[in-house]
């Protein structure tokens, strides 16, 4: 049976260290939604989406209830709208008609946002895919909740560089349409390499069309209690440190594998994955960079922050996978910069720049993510940023992300505020030089030669 | 059997436990396990309950005590058991 100690560990865990199952995501193709009437198409999408998530809220709540956990987030994703709505769209205002009616499913359900506002163009783009494109910076401007994202790369693939080029356009649109939020719009929009179609979390989430008609996802979180966990190896060696993050990660998940099994009885939905991921919150010791710190580094940045990023993410899947039936999604440490108290204040310091968290986004589940710079970045910078992420995706069979806000109106060293999860950032300095006449040659860089396996 | 994990975490003091156990009784929860320690300076207790009996709404359950437990000055929380057995054993 169990002991008071465990049971007070596990309460320690939850009060003081913020355990928490970041989300519940539930997943509902619209594929049967498809109709060539725009009007007839929003409404069949709102009445799949209110049907299907109708008790997603209340039986996330009752699961909190009974088993004192938070349960951060209750979200939806649906099938990528590019692929929905191209019967039906002729222009991008059609596809800002279907962003409204997910916006109001989403407010219907109460959940805290809902993902697939997205196109998959890893090779190349319909008209469909391109009208999306267009759409997204008034879709975003426009609703609260919808979240968006593109596919534009994969291993297998190679990378289509007319998206890449497209989206630093696309980007700086949505900045400028959201400037009085200080450009808020780009927080719900990220583009990516090897895009998985399980992923539970935002902005990327999306329901992948290999998916079945409904399925549940849950991303767990953690970074407070492996810190906290790691305080009792402070002088051991990389052997130790391992065997105990490992540890730590089997108990976060655990819960969330737990949550997610309960939730699937209740709901009635088969259970998908687990995304066994150290999810941070601006909340203080909830951080990844404190976790780099308890390691032995002074701040996320300095020296030896790759290696210990390497063996964090590894060891998190290791421990993971062993409490988990199936995992999925993203599966690793996030690195966002506002969302996480640590990182913050490793750039505020000029510990941490932009370029080495490209070099940490090589051995880490996501990519450069929630990143603040200056709003009068060029479109090509953007897009540049964005190719040299989505080489790193590609080349290393794993999946990269963007999520660049450039703030209209700020610069450098200015702090923009975002608000609740989404945290705030110091903005940050960009390489000068500039990369237009490589982005703008347009075409699509082949697949590399490890890609071929078959 | 379906078996929840009540906490109380607090200052100790007179009757915290009778309380606790008279709630139980009063709503048809048996207790099959108690152990109690102290850990920096605070009460804690566990207890190890069967709510299957109960007619009261686990919901409901969880928040009288939560009342009950502020009465006492205390904090007082009610958890199903698995969220522990998944936890600390494979």
């Amino acid at each position: 049976m169990i002991n008071i100690y465990e049971v007070l560990e596990t309460n320690e865990m939850i009060e003081k260290e913020n355990l928490d199952v970041r989300t519940i995501t539930l997943g509902i193709s619209l594929l049967n939604c498809i109709d060539t009437d725009i009007d007839r198409l929003c409404d069949k999408i709102y009445e799949r989406i209110t049907t299907t998530a109708k008790d997603l809220v209340s039986t996330g709540q009752a699961i909190e209830k009974e088993y004192g956990i938070p349960i951060v987030n209750k979200r939806i994703s649906v099938t990528p709208i590019a692929l929905v709505g191209g019967a039906a769209c002729k222009t991008p205002e059609d596809f800002v008609k279907i962003a409204h009616t997910l916006d109001r499913a989403a407010k219907t359900t109460g959940v805290n946002f809902i993902g697939g506002y997205s196109a998959l163009v890893s090779k190349g783009m319909t008209k469909s895919d391109e009208l999306l494109i267009r759409s997204i910076p008034q879709a975003l401007a426009g609703t609260d909740f919808v979240c968006s994202s593109v596919n534009m790369g994969s291993t297998k693939t190679g990378l289509n560089m007319d998206a890449v080029k497209m989206m630093g356009e696309i980007i700086l649109e949505t900045a400028e349409k959201t400037k009085e939020k200080d450009s808020i719009g780009c927080a719900k929009l990220v583009v990516f390499c090897n895009a998985p179609d399980d992923n539970p979390f935002m902005a990327g989430a999306f329901h992948g069309v290999t998916e079945a008609d409904e399925i549940i996802n849950v991303g767990v979180s953690g970074p407070g209690v492996m810190r906290k966990a790691l305080e009792s190896v402070q002088e051991a060696d990389f052997g130790q440190l391992c065997e105990k993050i490992k540890k730590t990660a089997f108990k976060i998940t655990r819960v969330g594998q737990l949550v997610a099994r309960e939730a699937s009885k209740r709901l009635g939905i088969p259970f998908g994955i687990i995304d066994l991921s150290l999810a941070p919150t601006p909340a203080i010791g909830d951080s990844i960079a404190d976790i780099f710190e308890e390691m032995g580094l002074q701040r996320a940045g300095a020296p030896g922050t790759t290696a210990a990023l390497a063996l964090l993410n590894d060891q998190v899947k290791k421990g993971g996978v062993m409490a988990s039936s199936y995992v999925g999604g993203l599966s690793g440490a996030f690195i966002p910069v506002s969302e996480d108290q640590g990182m913050i204040n490793a750039v505020t310091d000029g510990a941490l720049t932009l370029e080495k968290l490209e070099a940490m986004t090589c051995v880490c589940s996501v990519g450069l993510d929630m990143i603040a710079i200056p709003g009068n970045t060029k479109q090509a910078t953007i897009s540049g940023i964005i190719a040299d992420e989505m080489a790193i995706g590609m080349v290393n069979q794993k999946t990269t992300a963007v999520r660049l806000i450039p703030v209209i109106g700020k610069d450098v060293g200015e702090i923009v505020e975002f608000g609740g999860l989404l945290g705030y950032a110091p903005i940050m300095p960009v390489n000068q030089f500039d990369c237009s006449a490589f982005i703008n040659r347009g075409g699509r860089i082949p697949a590399p030669i490890h890609s071929f396996k078959n | 059997m379906k078996k929840t994990v009540i906490t109380v975490v607090g200052k100790d003091s007179v009757g915290i436990i009778a309380k606790t156990c008279t709630y139980l009784a009063d709503n048809q929860i048996n207790i099959l396990d108690i152990s109690q320690t102290i850990v920096d300076g605070f009460f804690n207790m566990m207890m190890i309950v069967d709510v299957a009996a109960s007619k009261t709404e686990f919901g409901t359950m969880v928040d009288e005590l939560e009342k009950l437990g502020e009465e006492m000055g205390c904090i007082v929380k009610a958890q199903r058991e698995d969220i522990f057995d998944k936890m600390h054993r494979i």
